[in-house]
Order: C-alpha cells, then sequence, then structure tokens
C-alpha cells in the first residue's frame, strides 16, 4: 500500500516526530511504499541540520534523513511553515537575502499542494502531531 | 468502511479522547498512542467511557507507549488490545481512513 | 449527504474533510489549516470543512486582533466561496457546549452556479451524530 505521513510538531519537544518514525519504518518493514512525509506547522523543524542533541540521545533529523535515503522517501517540508519558522535551503536563502541556509539532506523544501497531492495520492494518510 | 481514530494525549489534559469517542460509529477502531495509553489503565476515571466504547467499536493501545509510561498490559481496561508499531500499520491498511484527533 | 452533487467535482475526485477543532490565535492551526485549505481548492477535490470541538471559535462573527497583535484571518472564511469550498459544517452540540448559537457566527455564502448563481449559506449545522457520519464517507480526513 502506498502510505502518506504528515507530521504537525518539531523534534523532541512532542513525541510526534518520533511517533510519525517508528511507524514509517514499520510500514516499510511490512513491504508498504511510503510515498511521502509532509512536515507542516512545527513539524518543518525536524528540517534543520544543525541540531546538536546530545551524543547519548536520538539524532532525530539524522534518522529521517537515514530513512529516507535507504527507502526512497520524499521528505517535504513545507515552504509557507517554514519560511515563518526560519528552515531555509540554498534557494530560498538567496531569494531572501538571508546569509544561510539550514535544510538538512533529504529534505526538500516545497507547496501545500504537495500535501494535497499526498491525499490524492496515497491509499492512506495519518497525521501526527500535538 | 471503517475509520481508525488515534488518541494521542491523556484524557485528563484535553478533550481529545472524549471527542474520539463521541464521533465513532459502530465498527471503527480506536487506537490510543502517546499519552493516550492514560486512558487505557484499568481503574481510571475514563475506565468506563474506554468500556462502553467496546460495546461497538475495537479499542487498540500501542504497546511501546504503555511500556514508556510503565503501565502493564495486565493493568488495562478489560477488551482493549495492545499492538506494537507494526500493527499500527495494519490497521491503517485495514481501516479506509485515519482520524488524527490532535 | 444530498449536498454531493453540488461541486461539480469530477469522478475521480476524493472526498477531502478538514477537521478543525481548535480555536484561533492561542495557536497557529487554524491559520494553517485555512492556508491548506486555499491552496487545496487548486485541486478540485470534493471539499468539506467540519468545525467541532473549540474549532467552531474559528468562524464566530466579530473577531478584533489589533490589541494582540495578531492578523484576523476571519474575513478569509466568507471567501470560501470564491474557492469553490461550500460545504462547511458545524456541530450543533459544540457551538451549544460554548454557550453559542449559530447567530453567533460570521454569514459564509456561496454562489451556486446551478441555480442562477444564488447566493446560498455555506454553513450547515449538524448534529454530533451527523458529523460522525460524515467523518465515516470520507476519502481523506487532515485534521491540525
Amino acid at each position: 500500500m502506498k502510505l502518506g505521513i504528515v507530521v504537525n510538531e518539531g523534534p523532541y519537544t512532542h513525541q510526534a516526530s518520533d511517533s510519525a518514525y517508528q511507524f514509517a519504518k514499520a510500514a516499510i518493514d511490512k513491504g508498504h511504499e511510503v510515498f511521502r512525509v509532509f512536515f507542516y506547522h512545527d513539524g518543518v523543524n525536524n528540517g534543520t541540520r544543525l541540531t546538536v542533541p546530545p551524543q547519548d540521545e536520538r539524532n532525530i533529523q539524522k534518522n529521517w534523513t537515514e530513512l529516507a535515503a535507504q527507502s526512497n522517501v520524499d521528505l517535504v517540508v513545507c515552504i509557507a511553515a517554514a519560511q515563518r519558522r526560519g528552515i531555509l535551503d540554498e534557494n530560498e536563502a538567496k531569494r531572501q537575502g538571508k546569509d544561510a541556509d539550514n535544510i538538512a539532506p533529504g529534505f526538500r523544501i516545497s507547496g501545500l499542494g504537495q500535501l494535497i497531492e499526498a491525499g490524492i495520492e496515497a491509499d492512506r494518510l495519518v497525521t501526527f502531531g500535538d | 468502511m471503517a475509520t481508525l481514530h488515534t488518541v494521542n494525549k491523556s484524557p485528563f489534559e484535553r478533550s481529545s479522547f472524549i471527542s474520539a469517542l463521541n464521533h465513532t460509529v459502530p465498527g471503527d477502531k480506536v487506537l490510543m498512542i502517546e499519552d493516550g495509553v492514560i486512558s487505557a489503565r484499568k481503574g481510571n476515571t475514563f475506565a468506563d467511557l474506554v468500556s462502553s466504547a467496546l460495546s461497538d467499536c475495537s479499542v487498540y493501545v500501542l504497546a511501546p507507549d504503555l511500556a514508556a509510561r510503565g503501565i502493564a498490559e495486565g493493568d488495562l481496561v478489560e477488551g482493549v488490545q495492545t499492538i506494537d508499531y507494526g500493527g499500527f500499520v495494519d490497521l491503517v491498511a485495514e481501516c479506509d481512513r485515519t482520524q488524527s484527533w490532535l | 449527504m444530498a449536498m454531493d452533487e453540488a461541486g461539480g467535482a469530477p469522478g475521480a475526485a476524493k472526498k477531502f474533510l478538514y477537521v478543525n477543532r481548535k480555536a484561533p490565535y492561542g495557536t497557529i492551526y487554524a491559520l494553517e489549516s485555512l492556508e491548506v485549505v486555499l491552496i487545496g481548492a487548486a485541486f478540485e477535490q470534493d471539499v468539506q470543512l467540519a468545525f467541532l470541538d473549540d474549532g467552531v471559535y474559528q468562524i464566530v462573527k466579530n473577531q478584533s486582533t489589533d490589541a494582540i497583535g495578531a492578523k484576523n484571518f476571519s474575513p478569509t472564511y466568507k471567501a470560501l466561496g470564491d474557492y469553490e469550498v461550500t460545504k462547511l459544517y458545524v456541530e450543533a452540540e459544540a457551538l451549544e457546549e460554548r454557550g453559542l448559537t449559530a447567530d453567533d457566527l460570521m454569514e459564509i455564502t456561496f454562489e451556486d452556479e446551478d441555480d442562477d448563481w444564488a447566493e446560498k449559506p455555506s454553513i450547515n449545522i449538524v448534529s454530533r451524530a451527523d458529523m460522525a457520519k460524515i467523518m465515516s464517507e470520507q476519502d481523506v480526513i487532515l485534521s491540525f
């Protein structure tokens, strides 16, 4: 089955991103396709590469980045939500006149249409949030 | 035609648990995850609501979230089933849609 | 549901329900949910909005945000008809629990192209049982 996942909260404060990650891994283990993970609201904060969690703690951003690489999962950060919260890729940083970008590998910034498209294309859509 | 309703907050903190139960139709499935598992502990204020939901819906709790909160599987409201993340995936696939009561 | 034919959505369109359960301004969910609805309108799906729990406060009249420094986005709900989003379901019990009635809600209307552009209300007050039934008839539910 083709699954879409929505993550509405950032890492660490809420369990949402962890739950979504465990769900995605389990789905892939069962042979489902995780077609897209869409990060919205504070969920866009999962997509910064600048987090430095303590060594003995899980690295939520790295978990996602590795999952994307291993299982070809499309990690999409909502552009409107990302702009509000300071998540930028190289293009956006240039376009907005900012001196740096911070998007993590495996993540891409795109529009809300990608969320609607996930709803249309996926057989099931599951949301994780606060 | 069933809907999977997920609840991720304690009923002591949010109304999402009660709202979810109020919006099921017979045959729906309710899954407590994260702090949502608190409602499934036997003897809690909301245990009777869980029991009555069981009359026409299936109720599940995510075992990893139970374990994290120190709730033993033997301490659940009778009739509540435990599943792991793989079981969560199966429920999503079996049901026609998922409504997350955030 | 009686109103399914109205939208003129193609056969392949999915039924999308946006579930709004949170009051505006205290958190950003209402505003960012509305942004999804506006973008989603371009995809020609069969779109419905549900307002329950504190979500009914998103569409109450007389919202005035000047003193809190936030933008009042409530007028946007009135423009939903222009985006062909014409089915807003509001739960009667949610209003009643909060001491509200239908008169406390904004007037939100659309022009029905199948009825000589007659202006019709977009808001339908439904019982909790009917709201549960509406949820059970969707292809995709987006909850924020």
